[in-house]
């Protein structure tokens, strides 16, 4: 796979490196402080960094405010769009904005239902889901065409990337659900937090049987559990999440002090067994609210240094 | 069928109790149907209305019918005989009929006693459940025959979307995932590879996005 866009992201998983994303999720304010600490945090230690959009449904700095923030920092954002609270209209017309900012990385996603948030008295739209996001957005950067057809001046160009949940079910569809959104446009994907990682090679062997791996760029998604209560509530709370037995056992049997240090740890040993699987082509790492680990990580990871691209 | 629920009796006295003579419209079919809107609904709502006032020290003036359909002006014109002797309309249809009688009888007040819900089917005696949203333009021949715009929380086209649990859909343990309704169908239709067939952005204009909608059958239409 060679690179198709300026993303600094791209060209590094195109010369065969192990890309690194982390996330910042955007304030319940307008203080652009907030967002340069958290930014400033990650920088020199990941290729770009996702910037959620209204994340569990709750109001928040706009994405792509955010983005440019971050671009003006010299930092490279990945937009996350999610199709639940925008029609095809301001989709598109969000992918031309952040691309006059240069933005290079685009998420498409559909977004936790409204009824998870702050607002869920609200209406959400989902008018493209995903996958259509995903096809609007290359068909605007490779053929310069609007959804509705019409010529786009200057183009976006941006690296196009989806999100895949090996986890979720039915298991038996979500390698075929990969394909889908391959075929759709996606060309880099990150995947749900990984915890389960018997289940989760098993899903990457699936995409590798069937040439996948070859196609897009897997991303595994990894966030460190703070704490054992964080670990029962992602394994009992969150829709599609996986967490093994052991590893909550895990977390619950270290000392509250400890407790941090061992979610980093399996959080590292993750990373560093999924390596060496074929097919993974890039972490991305979560650290929810947590951003001042993410250095520790990708150190101990032996990501560090990232590589230089021109 | 479309389907209705009664609105709470508080609700439905804070609307009449300013008038004297009330004129309590059912109607005999969807509303019937899922025991919301008929004669029985009719005469039930008009027992407890009376009770009320009674113990407010008011004889309120309440008089019931029941038309076959109350959409359909052509019954709706039945009721031209009791207009004189109503203040107000409380109508136990669904909005259509509601509409119907506001269009008709434009100087008298016409009050909903029941919240409009949705089309839906009856899943077994007593409970009744979403299965579509009147797109204009049906899928359910390439779906399987399950609906993923009445169904699927997130109207996706192309789903399941991550939150998919043992069937379940992610915003409640007691929705059905619609396309894991779909899968196991196309499974059993032996269509499997139907998919990763990628369904395009939808044309919502045959929608309520098109704006409100008339059918008009030239050779029916007077």
């Amino acid at each position: 796979m060679s690179a198709k866009t300026p993303s600094r992201l791209e060209k590094i998983m195109a010369a065969g490196h192990l890309g690194v994303t982390s996330e910042c999720g955007p304030p319940r304010g307008s203080d652009p402080e907030t967002i340069r600490e958290k930014a400033e945090l990650l920088r020199g230690y990941v290729d770009a960094v996702n910037v959620t959009d209204n994340q569990t449904s709750v109001v928040r700095t706009s994405s792509l405010a955010t983005c440019i923030h971050l671009k003006l920092m010299g930092i490279e954002p990945v937009l996350q769009m999610v199709t639940r609270d925008r029609n095809r209209i301001a989709l598109q017309s969000d992918i031309l904005g952040g691309a006059s900012f240069d933005i290079f990385n685009l998420l498409c996603l559909s977004g936790d239902h409204q009824s998870f948030g702050d607002n869920p008295q609200g209406q959400n739209v989902h008018d493209l889901d995903s996958m259509q996001l995903a096809w609007t957005a290359r068909k605007m950067r490779d053929e310069g065409k609007f959804l509705g057809g019409a010529d786009i001046k200057r183009p976006p160009r941006m690296f196009v990337g989806a999100a895949a949940n090996p986890f979720a079910d039915p298991f038996e569809i979500r390698v075929p659900r990969l394909a889908k959104k391959i075929e759709a446009g996606a060309e880099f994907i990150q995947t749900q937090c990984i915890y389960n990682l018997d289940k989760f090679e098993e899903w990457v062997k699936q995409a590798r049987e069937r040439g996948l791996t070859e196609k897009v760029y897997i991303m595994a998604g990894v966030t460190p559990f703070k704490s054992a209560g964080m670990a029962k509530y992602m394994k009992n709370r969150v829709p599609g999440m996986d967490v093994p037995d052991d590893v909550v056992k895990r977390m619950a049997d270290t000392p509250k002090e400890k407790q941090a240090e061992e979610g980093v740890n399996i959080c590292v040993e993750t990373i560093q067994r999924l390596k060496e699987v074929d097919g993974v082509k890039g972490f991305h790492i979560m650290a929810i609210e947590w951003e001042e680990m993410v250095p520790d990580i990708v150190k101990r990871s032996g990501l560090y240094p990232r590589p230089e691209i021109a | 069928m479309i389907t209705a629920v009664r609105k709470s009796i508080e609700e439905i006295i804070a609307c009449v109790s300013p008038y004297d003579r009330i004129l309590l419209v059912g109607c005999n079919e969807c509303v019937s149907v899922c025991s919301v809107g008929g004669r029985k609904e009719v005469a039930l709502l008009s027992s407890a209305l009376h009770m009320h006032f009674l113990k407010q020290g008011k004889t309120m003036d309440i008089r019931e019918m029941t038309l076959e359909r109350q959409c359909d002006p052509e019954y709706v014109e039945e009721l031209v005989n009791y207009m004189d002797g109503a203040d107000a309309v409380l109508s136990m249809a669904c909005g259509c009929g509601v509409q119907t009688i506001a269009a008709r009888y434009r100087e008298k007040p016409v009050f909903p006693a029941v919240n409009t819900t949705f089309m839906g089917a009856s899943e077994r005696q007593g409970v009744w459940s979403e299965r579509c949203q009147g797109c204009g333009d049906c899928v359910l021949g390439i779906t399987g025959g399950i609906c993923p715009i009445a169904r699927c929380s997130k109207r996706l086209m192309n789903g399941p979307c991550g939150g998919s649990t043992k069937g379940k859909c992610e915003i409640d343990a007691n929705i059905d995932c619609a396309w894991q309704l779909i899968w196991d169908r196309l499974k059993a239709l032996g269509l499997e590879k139907r998919i990763e067939d990628i369904m395009e952005a939808k044309d919502w204009r045959t929608s309520r996005d098109g704006g409100p909608r008339t059918i008009t059958r030239e050779d029916l239409a007077s």
